[in-house]
């Protein structure tokens, strides 16, 4: 049953797995550009980046662009292997099924 | 087995079963959000044609300007010779300008934004390689040494687009290498540099960009 252990429950949401995506081939995205690309609002998007924050998968970084706040993120090492990990159990579901 | 999988699942998510669709939706939308945030994929076979087109006629009256009025022999500080350069200038103006054009109108229709960091990074990885040539170029004309500049040329375009390739779908990747190629060659055997960088800018450019139309755009 090794592959619904990888099912990973973090991952469990259309947007979180957009955000890991996204961040998956981009070094970096700030708020904004996963907003877009996503069509999320903002809050609904701030609670998954948090979640996914809490669970150590995407690291946050905030700074000033000029005066205006600026809000990117990036995967932390262990939220690639993780999201990987997730993918390919997905993968493997689908083909048994 | 499929059962013990789907009600392990059901209590494992504690939630609704997902079907295999969803799944297959899942891993369709995060291959297509991976392409969206890292690649401008708007690029339009059509302006490639164009380009070639342009470059073509632009060797045709390069080539009628020299045989015509310089008894075939380019001459350095003649009015001729401005007058090729200009040629040059036109070609890639009405390039890029057309590029530009069809791009957009390609990037509106599918949804794209023309300027996002996508497109952005593309067109500053595609600038570096080649402003570094035309800076180059410059030079070396300048110091009249121009047997070269065919060759530089596409060698530099050549390298542009495989620079560029990394952050664009589609075979700008191949044409770059075409466009090396021949412009090794052309650096080989000077005297055909005017035929090579027809060969290069302008038929090289027809094909692919028709290719590209009828890969990608025509579906």
């Amino acid at each position: 049953m090794s592959i619904i252990h990888n099912i990973n429950k973090v991952f469990d949401h259309r947007i979180r797995l957009g955000i890991m995506s996204i961040l998956m081939v981009n070094e970096y995205a700030d708020f904004n550009t996963l907003k877009e690309l996503l069509g999320a609002t903002d809050g609904n998007l701030a609670s998954h980046t948090k979640a996914l924050e809490k669970a150590e998968y995407i690291a946050v970084e905030k700074q000033f662009i000029g005066r205006k706040p600026n809000t990117r993120y990036s995967t932390t090492s262990l939220g690639k292997a993780e999201f990987k990990k997730h993918i390919s159990a997905l993968e493997k579901l689908i083909k048994k099924q | 087995m499929r059962f013990i999988i789907k009600s392990f699942y059901f209590v494992f998510q504690s939630t609704l079963i997902m079907s295999d669709q969803d799944y297959l939706k899942d891993i369709s939308e995060i291959k297509n959000l991976m392409n969206k945030s890292s690649r401008f994929i708007s690029l339009s076979g059509l302006s490639g044609i164009l380009a070639g087109i342009y470059a073509l006629i632009g060797a045709a009256v390069a080539y009628w300007l020299v045989s015509k009025y310089s008894y075939g022999k380019l001459l350095l500080d003649g009015k001729v010779f401005n007058l090729v350069l200009l040629d040059l200038f036109l070609i890639a103006f009405l390039s890029v300008v057309t590029g530009i054009f069809l791009t957009t109108r390609k990037a509106k229709k599918n949804g794209e934004d023309f300027w996002d960091a996508s497109s952005r990074r593309l067109i500053f990885n595609f600038l570096i390689p080649l402003v570094t040539g035309g800076i180059y170029i410059l030079i070396i004309l300048n110091q009249h040494k121009y047997g070269q500049t065919g060759a530089l040329m596409l060698i530099f375009y050549g390298l542009a687009l495989v620079n560029a390739s990394k952050y664009s779908i589609g075979d700008i990747r191949y044409l770059g290498f075409i466009q090396i190629t021949l412009g090794l060659i052309c650096a080989l055997y000077p005297g055909y540099g005017f035929w090579l960088w027809t060969l290069g800018f302008g038929v090289m450019h027809i094909v692919y960009g028709t290719w590209m139309h009828f890969k990608y755009d025509v579906k």
